[in-house]
């Protein structure tokens, strides 16, 4: 019989539903705010307001004890020194659980498991993601501009210079053979470069 | 063992299947009070992202 056997199992063996609530827990811990269905995260607050007891207990032996479940020495220390000190006053419900509705597919219930005080906002998420956009591109558009500059240069610099040199060197016999070669393959793999760079340009483009 | 007496005419069985559909109800909708599009009770509003008077997520519209 079920008597006083609390909980939903997850259809998981005993292993699997611990190594899952494990998990879930630490990257809760780590992101402050996770996204998964209504049931996991209604298992996952128990676990997670257990944990944020220990942590407002603080001692070694609390610490040992999160560790036990968690399995995470990151997590361990942020639960204890950024998450646990500010629910010194809240007796309790250090979670919330939002409904988000159904997911395409398999039309399980999707939900918002957050931490209170850590809420995250979907306007602020949206500004976060315009800058970090911003900053990829912007990080993009640096990488582009200098090669494209430096071989502008090169290419500039070194065509006229070349050509002298050759007729300079011609009227000497005295000069090595092998240090024409040399130039002529310095001169060829010039070209190359030259010609390889404006197709990868167009092809960024 | 006790059986059927006569096998249910197809007339029959497609007038009781006919009644299935209709008898499905559809999850009751309210207003959001934040972008006044129809969204599920007791949830975040799918159009807006908006739950209680709080922004929770990005609108995947957005």
């Amino acid at each position: 019989m079920r008597h006083n056997k609390k909980g939903n199992h997850l259809g998981r063996t005993t292993s699997h539903k611990k190594a899952l609530m494990r998990t879930m827990a630490a990257q809760l811990i780590e992101h402050k705010e996770i996204r998964t269905t209504v049931a996991k995260a209604k298992e996952l607050r128990q676990y997670v307001e257990r944990l944020i007891t220990y942590g407002k207990k603080g001692s070694g032996h609390h610490r040992r004890l999160a560790f036990r479940f968690l399995q995470n020495k990151n997590a361990v220390t942020t639960l204890f020194d950024e998450i646990a000190p500010t629910f010194e006053t809240r007796p309790g419900g250090y979670t919330r659980i939002i409904k988000l509705g159904k997911r395409k597919g398999d039309a399980a219930s999707l939900s918002l498991f957050q931490l209170v005080g850590f809420e995250k906002g979907g306007e602020a998420k949206k500004a976060k993601a315009k800058s970090d956009k911003k900053e990829k591109a912007a990080q993009k558009s640096e990488e582009k501009e200098i090669p494209e500059k430096q071989i502008k240069e090169k290419t500039v610099e070194e065509s006229p210079k070349e050509e002298p040199v050759v007729e300079e060197i011609q009227p000497i016999e005295t000069e090595t053979v092998e240090s024409e070669e040399q130039k002529n393959e310095e001169a060829k793999s010039d070209e190359i470069t030259a010609e390889e760079a404006p197709e990868e340009d167009t092809k960024d483009k | 063992m006790a059986n059927p007496k006569r096998k249910i005419s197809r007339s029959k069985r497609d007038k009781r299947r006919a009644n299935w559909v209709s008898g499905i109800k559809t999850g009751s909708l309210v207003t959001c009070d934040h972008c006044g599009e129809k969204k599920l009770m007791h949830a975040v509003c799918p159009n807006c992202g908006y739950y209680k008077g709080k922004s929770v997520i990005i609108p995947d519209n957005a």
